[in-house]
């Protein structure tokens, strides 16, 4: 029971974390149709921003500042990258998001180098919030929770109560449309790939001290996204919601479960000793693949997504 | 306050429009009729800055073509497509809304008169325009524009695939505009409202006018209708 309320919290916290960078992206993608590979990539400079900058002033400026450069560093790429390159068609816009997430990671590795760096859990924060039994749940995670859920509602009180949330609306259905009816649509795209930027700086600063902040974090974190994304069904915002939850709950359990088929099929009564190395795998082992595996099926069965509204 | 000139338009590298010419005055009703795949939705498009195009649009006396679409909305010109464009996930009244070119209401339209206009819209304001039956979203559609206190509005196809009392319904909207000094540039297929409520007309073929004059003076001419516009 413990085991399974703290997975379950560790799941949730991990899930939100992953609604902040599927959000942006699936944003992104229903509006201007770019699928950005560079999307993670935010989500790291995040964490080296929130680094350095902690390094000088501390965590609490660096937890405004960091998202807010990396908004900025967003809405410049859209603005001078992007619109550019929309000129040659979405095959030239996935090349340019595929690029310049390869020179971001190239430009990690020459200021910050190829191993991971020191970015730790401000002290104070550090220690336990509260303890189930005999498992503890540290502070950080409750702090990580408590900012994915506030992030959530302002997101959505932007979306549904503000006039610049409507324009966003409906640019998703049609911006030609919100456009001749004289709203500045390429503003509200660098906008919203500003905020979309921000919003992954964001789970960049307060992910990169709980998990590590390294070279490969972009690449690792971009795939679960990417897999959020197309299960969640390609530009459903409800569906990243649920996505990212469910892919955060099931990653953690599957981690935390140590059985293998092996053990299972003992307790059945089946002995599987001499069987092969595969049955051995514990399910933690086989935690990686599990995302993967999901968004696969999804393809098979349901091909749009749990919510998506997009055929592809 | 349009004046369109030698007006050359294309979709990659297909030469969609040879030289399109037309004016549209003050207060005035100017249809532009032809048959399918003839060019008059695009003239419409090219004027609102939405596809390529190389010539001369004046609007106002001022050159308009090469700007954007939402600048040249800003300078007063109400465009409504052909498809209609609603957001589908939007209520009716959030529809309207985004007609509304900044936040303060102002100009000539309130969303009352739209619903006075149009009673049907009222008793839907809370409905998803995704709903909406055909008629319904084409009132729609035009309020919305309307919300933007255009000068001139563009109407592309209004009284495609609707009841002949939606028709009827249209053609009282239409005056309704006119009385209130808005110029309209009216593209539709059938005679039928066109003739009744139009000033002017142009006639277009394969992507040039090949007749403009008086409502009776296309009645009189019946070779031109034979040849361009009947089946
Ligand atoms: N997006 C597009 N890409 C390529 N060609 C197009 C495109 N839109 C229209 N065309 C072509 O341009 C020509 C003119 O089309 P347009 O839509 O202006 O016609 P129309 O007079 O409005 O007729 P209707 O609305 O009845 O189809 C047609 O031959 C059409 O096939
Ligand atoms: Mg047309």
């Amino acid at each position: 029971m413990e085991f399974f309320l703290i997975s379950l919290l560790n799941g949730v916290t991990y899930g939100l974390l992953l609604f902040m960078l599927s959000s942006g992206l699936t944003l992104i993608f229903s509006m201007m149709g770019i699928l950005n590979f560079a999307h993670a990539s935010f989500y790291m400079l995040g964490a080296y921003f929130a680094y350095q900058i902690s390094a000088y002033v501390g965590f609490w400026p660096a937890l405004i500042v960091a998202p807010l450069t990396v908004g900025v560093i967003g809405a410049l790429v859209e603005r001078y990258g992007l619109r550019r390159a929309h000129h040659y068609g979405h095959v030239a816009e996935l090349l340019f998001t595929f690029g310049l997430a390869f020179l971001i990671e190239e430009i990690v590795h020459l200021i910050w180098g190829k191993a991971a760096v020191d970015y730790r859990v401000p002290g104070s924060l550090e220690g336990t919030l509260f303890t189930l039994f005999s498992t503890s749940f540290p502070i950080y995670k409750g702090f990580m929770m408590l900012v994915s859920v506030g992030m959530l509602l302002a997101l959505y009180g932007l979306l549904t109560r503000t006039r610049i949330g409507l324009i966003i609306q409906a640019a998703l259905s049609r911006p030609d449309m919100v456009e001749a009816l004289g709203h500045n649509v390429p503003r509200i795209f660098m906008l919203v790939f500003g905020g979309g930027a921000a919003l992954a700086g964001l789970a960049g600063v307060i992910g990169g001290n709980a998990f590590v902040t390294e070279p490969g974090m972009a690449a690792a974190v971009g795939s679960i996204v990417f897999v959020v994304v197309v299960v969640g069904g390609l530009g459903s915002l409800a569906g990243a919601f649920v996505a990212s939850l469910l892919i955060g709950i099931i990653q953690t359990f599957a981690v935390a479960i140590d059985f293998s088929v092996t053990d299972m099929a003992a307790a059945l009564g089946i002995d599987l000793a001499g069987g092969s190395n595969l049955a051995r795998l514990s399910i933690s082992q086989l935690a990686p693949v599990l995302p993967y595996l999901l968004m696969v099926a999804i393809l098979i069965f349901r091909p749009r997504g749990l919510m998506g509204a997009r055929e592809s | 306050m349009l004046e369109v000139n030698d007006l050359h338009a294309f979709y990659g590298k297909s030469h969609i429009l040879h030289g399109v010419h037309l004016t549209v005055g003050r207060g005035e009703i100017v249809s532009l009729l032809g048959r399918n795949g003839v060019g008059r939705s695009t003239t419409v498009k090219a004027v609102m800055g939405q596809v390529a195009a190389r010539g001369s649009v004046k609007y106002q006396g001022e050159e308009i073509l090469g700007l954007k679409a939402h600048e040249i909305a800003r300078k007063g010109l109400g465009y409504v497509p052909e498809d209609r464009a609603i957001f589908p996930d939007l209520t009716v009244r959030q529809n309207l809304m985004l007609g509304m070119k900044s936040r303060k209401p102002g100009g000539r339209w309130h969303m009352d008169d739209m619903f006075e206009l149009f009673p049907r819209l009222k008793e839907r304001a809370d409905t998803a325009g995704g709903v909406l039956s055909g008629g319904e979203q084409q009132m729609l559609t035009l309020c919305r524009t309307l919300m933007g206190d255009p000068d001139l509005v563009m109407i592309d196809e209004p009284t495609e695939g609707l009841a002949p009392k939606i028709v009827e319904q249209v053609g009282h909207f239409l005056s309704e505009i006119r009385k209130r000094g808005i110029s309209v540039l009216l593209v539709e297929q059938k005679l039928a409202i066109a003739l009744d409520i139009s000033e002017r007309l142009y006639v277009m073929g394969h992507g040039r006018i090949v007749f403009e004059g008086t409502p009776r003076s296309l009645r009189d001419n019946e070779s031109v209708r034979k040849e361009w516009l009947e089946v």
